[in-house]
Formats: structure tokens, sequence, C-alpha cells
């Protein structure tokens, strides 16, 4: 299988917790706001130009955070995060708005395709079109500098730019919808985000439009001391269709560093919103020193009849995951699904998870996750599938297997399961299994290597989640399972 | 091809002894079938040949075409040419028997330095196994051994068998589990891997494999000890009699 064969050429060419994201672009950047304050918020609307109501909206949020606590029910511990420590504002001094490729920065378009992110509107040779082409916002630590395919995608009506942008050029359906899926006072991350968003991307699909070619928005936190609050708005009306992929990796640092974002998708009837996420933030070293805080808000609203929204996500940077992107599921026979792989290794802690909250009649969601712990690291699935009066005939199936490699590690499974609607039907399944050395001696016996009978194993282990995702990215993320699981074994 | 001499072996948890000194050798081209109670150290030593980890060598030596077998790790061993037949085969969930064939059989190929197949050679190679062993393409889809019923197992050990082309084939009790006609697939498959270059070692309770794939030279073990040594009718002696005389030998 050439999958497997590259995954270990990958892992052989890398040292031993290497993290292959972990350099920093030298690149002279402007950083302020530090410190949480009703004058940071004011200097980052400020800073991008925001209507009137919109630092009125930040300011709201900001008061109200005030009077939260931060949870502790999540099965992860870490030092409190002093948010008056941090920069709230970084930004690459030569973007000064959005711009058009051929002003970019060549040192970020540098940063960008070390990434494996090229950000060119690919030649067209001899008047062959390249195949398979994605639309690209890159997020450099709080600005976007530059999406691809703009104009392209504007052909077809397709709206994909920066929050900011967004805020900017097309105010209206962003009042519309901003906040109408995660509420400002959600909870604690996604009321701090509510303040003090950055950016994010912004995509709105009008009525009847099947987005044209895939979308994607890279994030990059690249300043020391910097919180990334990450913020995006997918609106598909009608009819419409739009897959989405977001990616996301930061330099290797000995400190903490902090990324909340809040996500809010808005399906409307007959619409299909297909989100997929590679998270790829530092994990920290094998000591467990720095790494990605990842506290993060995902919620997508099936709003109409007929409505679709899927998230698959393969989880396998950040020191701490803190995230359950979950579904709404208000229209009648809408469908909500989550497929997760959460890989953890080293000291990582992951609690992640799904909501499905079924509203409409006839509504359906589907759950498969896939927890893999190495090293000392803790892998949680946290779910909750409920179904309201009105939910009749509402039908879930959830499956959560757990896969241990060593044993020093930990899973854990926690489902919450509430129906008020006597006709909801809800089926639950977990498994939990190690890769048993019986496993492993019958692979050697056949000639595979220790890494090789790994990576076998655990792709087998995730083969119905990486079915889930875009073709261009099922192989990439299966190298990045396998090298997320390196050392892990003998 | 093979040597063993005055092997000695125990559990590695509990210190058990198994094999106490075991002596053998096993030229190219021909099939031994080593018979013998439960008990007596048979699969032992077909895990010790493949290098499991379960158990510790504490006295004798192992070569293996003249190289020291013991030295060597498993994956080692199956690129040299070894290869073990399950009695009970592992499954390995989500990965397809086709995807798995390929995998082996590049890695062996690397591990020798030879180039990866390509897929049409591959794809070659194994429907020609598979047909010979009834082994359907539906079947090649379905994930290692998940689900699969006993007859299909040993089907599936086979066709790796016979995909892999090792030197020694090491079979532990391939006919447990099977049906008449299972068994005798099976041992078709096994027979026409029977060639000059290459030798077996047959692992059975009974008698009746032996019937399907004759062997050249047949020992008894019990209690860790090879107590006797005859052609194949020391096999139909030992179906007729049991194997009281040599327990009472050994002891």
């Amino acid at each position: 299988m050439p999958a497997v064969q590259e995954t270990i050429d990958k892992v052989k060419a890398i040292d031993v917790d290497q993290y292959k994201y972990g350099f920093v672009t030298d690149i002279e950047s402007d950083r302020g706001a530090k410190g949480l304050s009703e004058e940071t918020v004011r200097f980052l609307s400020a800073k991008k130009n925001e209507p009137e109501w919109m630092t009125e909206w930040r300011l709201d949020a900001l008061r109200r955070f005030r009077q939260m606590e931060e949870p502790t029910w999540a099965r992860v511990s870490y030092p409190k995060i002093d948010l008056d420590d941090l920069y709230y504002w970084a930004s690459p001094k030569s973007v000064e708005g959005p711009k058009s490729l051929d002003e970019v920065d060549p040192e970020l378009l540098a940063t960008y395709e070390k990434l494996g992110i090229p950000l060119r509107e690919q030649e067209i040779l001899a008047g062959v079109e390249p195949k398979n082409r994605v639309a690209v916002d890159a997020v450099f630590d709080s600005v976007s500098v530059v999406t691809t395919f703009k104009e392209e995608l504007k052909k077809a009506g397709v709206i994909f730019c920066s929050i900011s942008e967004a805020l900017r050029e097309y105010p209206d359906l962003v009042k519309k919808y901003l906040g109408s899926v995660v509420p400002v006072t959600d909870n604690y991350y996604a009321t701090l985000n509510s303040a003090v968003f950055s950016d994010g991307s912004f995509v709105y699909v009008p009525e009847g439009v099947r987005c044209p070619m895939e979308l994607s928005t890279y994030f990059r936190i690249n300043e020391q001391n910097t919180g990334q609050f990450e913020r995006t708005l997918i609106i598909a009306e009608k009819g419409a269709y739009v897959s989405y992929l977001e990616g996301c990796t930061a330099p290797q640092r000995d400190e903490n560093q902090l990324h909340a974002a809040v996500v809010e998708l808005v399906a409307l009837d007959d619409a299909e919103i297909k989100y997929s996420t590679v998270q790829n933030w530092f994990p920290g070293d094998k000591n467990g020193k720095g790494g990605i805080y990842n506290f993060v808000t995902k919620r997508g609203d099936c709003r109409g009849k007929n409505s679709k929204i899927s998230w698959t996500q393969v989880e396998t940077g950040s020191a701490i995951t803190w995230k359950y992107p979950s579904c709404i599921l208000r229209g009648e026979n809408s469908r909500g699904e989550f497929y997760s792989i959460a890989v953890s290794n080293g000291y990582q802690q992951v609690d992640s998870g799904t909501k499905m909250i079924h509203l409409g009649k006839n509504s359906s969601s589907r759950i498969i996750s896939k927890g893999i712990s190495a090293g000392k690291s803790q892998n949680t699935y946290r779910g909750l599938v409920s179904a309201h009066r009105k939910a009749s005939n509402a039908r879930n199936f959830t499956q959560c297997d757990s896969l241990l490699i060593g044993q020093d590690c930990g899973a854990h499974t926690v489902p919450y399961i509430e129906s008020k609607n006597a006709s909801a039907q809800f089926e639950h399944e977990a498994t939990t299994s190690k890769i048993s050395d019986d496993q492993m001696f019958y692979c050697l016996q056949r000639g595979l290597s220790e890494e090789e009978a790994v990576a076998l194993i655990v792709n087998g282990f995730v083969k119905d989640v990486i079915q889930q995702l875009p073709m261009e990215f099922a192989v990439e993320a299966q190298k990045l399972i396998s090298i997320s699981l390196e050392g892990s074994v003998g | 091809m093979l040597e063993i001499k005055n092997l000695h072996a125990r559990i590695a948890e509990d210190e058990t002894e198994i094999l106490r000194g075991i002596d053998l050798t096993i030229n190219a081209g021909e099939v031994h079938a080593i018979m013998g109670p439960n008990g007596s150290g048979k699969s032992t030593l077909s895990y010790i040949l493949a290098g499991k980890d379960d158990y510790e060598v504490t006295e004798g030596e192992i070569l293996f075409n003249g190289e020291n077998l013991l030295e060597m790790e498993p994956d080692e061993r199956a690129a040299a040419g070894l290869f073990l037949a399950f009695q009970y085969p592992i499954e390995i969930p989500g990965v397809a028997t086709m995807e798995f064939l390929k995998t082996a059989m590049n890695a062996q190929r690397k591990a020798r330095g030879e180039d990866t197949l390509s897929i049409p050679d591959f794809m070659k190679r194994v429907k020609e196994a598979a047909g010979h062993l009834n082994v359907s393409m539906d079947m090649l889809k379905r994930p290692l051994n998940v689900g699969f019923s006993g007859g299909e197992k040993k089907r599936a050990e086979i066709l790796q068998m016979s995909l892999l082309e090792p030197k020694l084939c090491v079979l532990d009790e391939t006919d447990s589990g099977l049906d008449i006609d299972a068994l005798r697939i099976v041992s078709e498959g096994v027979n026409k891997l029977r060639g000059p270059d290459r030798a077996m070692v047959v692992i059975t309770h009974y008698q009746r494999l032996l019937d399907h794939i004759v062997p050249d030279v047949v020992h008894v073990l019990s209690k860790g000890r090879i107590v006797k040594t005859g052609d194949k009718d020391l096999a139909l002696e030992l179906e007729k009699n049991g194997y009281a005389d040599y327990i009472d030998t050994a002891a």
C-alpha cells in the first residue's frame, strides 16, 4: 500500500519528536494590544476598520466575559492562562489590508510554500486546467494575508474572503448571521473570542450554487505570546453546496500559546456544508513543554429542511484540545455528521467530541469517533446526543472506538444521551482496544517492520473516517497520523 | 537448511521450561512432521523459530542457512525466508486482505533489496495463487481474518505462504478447525509449494493431515524432547497406538 510506504519513509526521514512545522518565520511584525481590556478591543476594531456596531458587539462580549468563569468539567489540566499577559494583535508589517497575490511579501509566500500550501492561482498550462484546485485564505497570526481565486469564485456568486474584509464589504450579511449559531455568551472561550477575534474566513454560497472548488483556510501562529482568535462564518443558502477545509500549524516554542476559535455554519433548505479540519498545532515537546492550547467552539445550524452539515476532523496537534464540533438539527429531515480521528502522543491532552441536538422531525445524525492514544497522553471522547419534544423519529448512530498504544496512556468515553421524544432512536457503540502483541508479531512474521506494522494497524483502525476526507487530504492525513505516533512502539 | 542444536527454552514470564534439548536437522526439499501430545512443546518450537518475544532460549542454537537465527528480529527472519502459518491467525481490522498481502510482499522485497512489485504484476500473482486456493475476490477485499471462517483463515494463511515464497514453511496445526473439503484444498495448496529448494515443518496432532501432505520424516515430541524419529509409517503407528509409549519413554 503506497500510503503506508510513504508514511514510513516520511517517518524515517525525520528525527524522533521533531515537529515538522516548528520553524519560525523571521518577519517584521506589528504587535499590539497587550492585555485584555476595553482599550484592546477598541484597538483591534479600529485596526480592522470595523463598523461601529461591531465595536459595540465586541465590547458587549467583553463585559459579559468579565462575569464568566473558566469551565473545569473537561478532562484536561493546565496552569491558569494569564489573559493580561497576552498580545491580541500581531500582524506582519507588510500587510495592510487584503492584497492581490503579487503584492504579498515573498517571505510570507515562502513560509506557506514551506508548509506545503502553495499560494498561487495555478498557472493554466496550454489550456489544460489543473484538476483539483483549492482556493486558500491564509491567516498569519491575527490577519489574513491573502485569499486566492477570489475573483473566479465571485463569478459563480460565491463570496470567499477574510472575515475582516467581509465586515467592511458585506456588513449586512455578517450582521445577520454572526453570533446566530454560537451566541456571544455561549461559553467562556466563545465569549472571549467574540470580544477579541482577529481573523478567519467568511464564505457565502448563494441559492442553488454548488461551489466550484474546495475552499480552505490555513491558520499559522508565528509570533510569540500571541493569542490567535479565529472567527469563521460559512453560510449556504437554499440548495447550495460547499466543501471547506481548515489547516493549522505553529512554530515550536517553549511557552504555551492560546488558540480560541469560533466557527459558525448555517445551512438553509436543501443546503450542504462539508467542513474538514486537519489540526496540526505544535503539540509540545517530548517532555510536555510548550504546545498550543486549543479551545474551540464549532457549531453548525441545519436551519432548513433537508439540510446537511458534516464535520470531519483529524486532530494530531495541540498540547490541549477542547473542541466539540456540533450540529443543531433544526430543519425537518436535516442531517448531521461527525467523523473524527484524534491522535494523542507525548503529554497531549485531548477532550473532544460532538453534540447532536435534534429539534426537527426525522432529523438524523451519525457520529464516528476514533481516538488513538500513545505515550503518556490522555484522550477523551465527550459527546451529547439529544432529542427535543418535537423531534419525532430522530435517529442517531454513534460509534466510539479507542485504540491504546503502550502502557502509560488513557482513553475515556463520556457519552450523554437525552431523549424527550419516545419515537427517537439512538444507538451507541463503544470499543477500546490495544494494538496487541499478537497483531504486532503476526505482522512482523510476515516481514513488516515495527513502524510498518503500527502504520498498517492504525490506518486500518481509522479507515472509515479517512474515507470522509476530500481525496487530496486523505493521504496527507494518513501520513500525519503515523508521524504523530512515531516512536510510540518498541 | 535448518539446524537446531540442543535447544532449551522457557516461557519468559514464569520461567516454565518447555523445550529440553531439541536436536533437529532439516535439509532443503524435505518435509518433516512433528507430532506429539498437547503440551509437548510443538507450538513453542514454532514460535521460537519465528521469534516471538514470550519465550527465552536458555541453551543451544539454531542455524538457518548457516546464519544464527536467534540473533535475527522476527521481520528479518521473514525476509530471510521463514514463514509461520499460524494455528490461530490474527485479525487485522480495517486492513483489506489484498492490502496486507501487498504490504507484506513489498516489505520483504525491500528488506532483500529488491524492487517493489508493480500493481499489474502483484494482481497477476494474487489472482493465480487465490484461484488455486479457492479464495474469492470478495474475500480478498475483506479485512484480514476478520469474520473469516476457520477454513477461510487457513486458506488465507496458505495464500500468504504461496505469495511470499518462503524457503522454510512452518505449519502450526494447520488442520485444526478444518472440515474434509477445506483440508483437501489447504493440503493441495501446501503440496504445490513442495520443491527441491524448500523445506517444511508440519506440526500436527493427527495423522489425517499427513495422508494429504506426506512427510519424509516424522518426529515425536514429548515433554520438550524429540523421543522418536522415523518415516511416514511412524505416524500411522501413532494413530493406532497413541502417544502413551513415548510419554513413558520421556519420563
